[in-house]
């Protein structure tokens, strides 16, 4: 069941330009320049683009905040604007820099709050409550003030939030942004958690692709408003040619113009004692065998962050 | 279950016992607020008798309408201004994905507990004015003693309302919506018929700021209006209010449908 549609949408901003003394121009620019993506029930999307490539304005159109220029877009068969608190209803929201908590009131009574204005019966709330207490550890800051949590366990009660009213879709804007290596981590154990189960829909944005890695079978590339890449990372590999690396150590250096089927040379270092090769086809094996004096190996995998930095280069 | 309104007003007040202390401190410095207005008025008549052809006790009953209807839309209201903050830091986002209204949640999180006190001041004033005049009560008037400061309120939350959504296309709008706002009040503080000329037609008539108090506290006296208005003037302020209103919720409805929020 798709969940999420999104045909020729756009949203274009007027912005007043300085020229001259006085005279300010009003130029258009489109912050989202005709996508078209559908999203099926149960799936795990990131969503990645270098920064104003329109990521945040997307969910932005998606959750009802903004409304679009041009287009059509429905999200669990809604029109997010015109419908909006029913969409609300229906979809969580976490959006890493702006909160949903109560600041000066404990966390769990932003909990309770929430459950009077989704009116969400008390056994469902409790149920999902306990849920996300048991997966996140939110008993240790459950009675303190929203505004003295750190940051790390702020984003947890934001994500209990976003759940605790059974949405379908859940939408995250950015939310391992400013966290520690152990929070990210959290966070996204329990995302995985979430979508190990098959109902939700997860849509997430991130600089950091390692969220991407751990979680999202599909990523979708957007940058300057348009998609550029939609499919799995392993589909964008192949798309750009990312080869793994074999990295060898020898004993004696490299005979210069050494070559092997299979491999390209990309460097030599320590006086030809350390050699670098990219290898184009899958197997290393042949290319350790062909060298002389082999003292150790490492393989390294392809790195989605070079992919990316690519991919933002080339658009 | 409880009104999910009722819920976030209940937070809101909440979160302001956390801070009791100043909170009382606000409390009391805005009695003193509402008293001013009120003398500011006075003032004026201990330099002539009367003004424009009213007394002292008859601009008191003026000055008394105005302040408690807009003490009443500045307590439910007057905190929409704070949507500038909301718009400028895109916090209006979170308002927006929850599932109830954007104007009342903007309202009910910010509701102005220290303003209070307010009312019971404006209520105050507004018996001692009805007191030191002699009016004759008919069922129409004690109705309108009790309609006119509710429909002052209603159009003064109109202007508030709409001053805001100015925000939503001019972000550095900035204290312009004031000048509406408490502009409003003190205009309608005095007795009409002291304006004159294009200023008068604007403000009073074609915007309306002249059946919040002038032309109630007509009515209520039973006097004659120099501006010609009949006797039942007065009566018209609900509509006036109706009015403003309806404008209000359509420059609401376009803001929010223009709203551009930040960053991410």
């Amino acid at each position: 069941m798709t969940l999420i549609s999104m045909k020729g949408l756009r949203k274009d901003f007027t912005v007043r330009v300085k020229a001259g003394r006085l005279r300010r121009e009003k130029r258009t620019v489109s912050a989202v320049d005709g996508i078209d993506l559908s999203i099926e029930q149960g799936e795990m999307v990131g969503y990645i683009g270098p920064n104003g490539a329109g990521k945040s304005t997307t969910l932005k159109m998606l959750t009802g905040v903004l409304t679009p220029s041009a287009g059509e877009v429905s999200v669990c068969g809604l029109r997010p604007v015109p419908q909006r608190t029913r969409l609300a209803l229906r979809i969580g929201v976490v959006f890493g820099q702006r909160s949903q908590l109560w600041w000066d009131l404990p966390l769990r009574d932003s909990f309770s709050l929430l459950r009077h204005i989704y009116r969400v019966p008390p056994q469902e709330h409790a149920a999902r409550l306990k849920r996300c207490r048991s997966l996140l550890d939110l008993d240790d800051f459950l009675d303190t003030p929203v505004r003295q949590l750190s940051l790390g366990q702020r984003m947890r009660g934001e994500l209990t939030a976003a759940l605790l009213h059974g949405p379908s879709v859940l939408f995250l804007d950015e939310p391992t942004i400013g966290l520690d290596v152990v929070s990210k981590q959290a966070v996204r154990s329990f995302l995985a958690e979430l979508g190990a189960g098959g109902d939700l829909t997860l849509v997430l944005t991130t600089h950091d692709l390692a969220d991407i890695e751990r979680l999202c079978r599909r990523l979708v590339v957007i940058d300057h408003g348009r998609v550029v890449h939609d499919g799995t990372i392993e589909a964008l590999h192949d798309r750009y040619g990312s080869r793994r690396r074999l990295v060898v150590d020898l004993d004696a250096p490299l005979p210069p113009g050494f070559v092997v089927p299979g491999a390209e040379l990309l460097s030599t270092e320590a006086d030809g004692h350390r050699a670098v090769f990219e290898l184009t086809s899958s197997s290393a094996g042949a290319v350790v065998g062909a060298l002389p004096a082999l003292r150790d190996l490492s393989l390294v995998e392809p790195d989605i962050e070079d992919v990316v930095a690519r991919l933002y280069r080339t658009v | 279950m409880a009104n999910p309104y009722t819920s976030l007003a209940r937070a809101q007040w909440r979160s302001f016992a956390s801070y009791r202390t100043s909170f009382v401190v606000d409390l009391l410095s805005n009695v003193g607020g509402t008293a001013l207005d009120v003398v500011a008025v006075l003032v004026l008549f201990q330099a002539t008798r009367t003004v424009a052809g009213f007394s002292l006790s008859e601009g008191l009953l003026i000055v008394s309408l105005s302040s408690l209807a807009f003490a009443l839309a500045d307590f439910t209201v007057g905190n929409v201004d704070r949507l500038k903050t909301y718009v400028r830091t895109g916090l209006l986002d979170a308002v927006l994905v929850r599932p109830l209204g954007a104007l009342p949640q903007l309202l009910l999180m910010d509701l102005p507990l220290r303003k209070a006190l307010r009312l019971v001041v404006g209520v105050g004033v507004l018996a001692v004015a009805l007191h030191v005049n002699a009016i004759a009560w008919t069922p129409a008037r004690v109705a309108l003693i009790v309609i006119a400061p509710l429909a002052g309120a209603v159009f003064f939350g109109a202007i508030f309302v709409i001053s805001a959504s100015v925000t939503f296309w001019w972000i550095d709008s900035g204290d312009l919506g004031s000048a509406f706002t408490y502009g409003g009040r003190d205009f309608t503080a005095y007795p009409v018929p002291v304006y004159s000329g294009w200023f008068r037609a604007l403000f009073a008539y074609a915007m309306g700021f002249g059946f919040v108090a002038y032309q109630p506290a007509v009515t209520l006296l039973g006097r004659d209006d120099p501006l010609g208005l009949p006797a039942w003037a007065g009566f018209l302020s609900p509509l006036v209010a109706l009015i403003a209103a309806a404008a209000a919720a359509f420059m609401w409805r376009a803001g929010i449908r223009h709203y551009r929020s930040t960053g991410s």
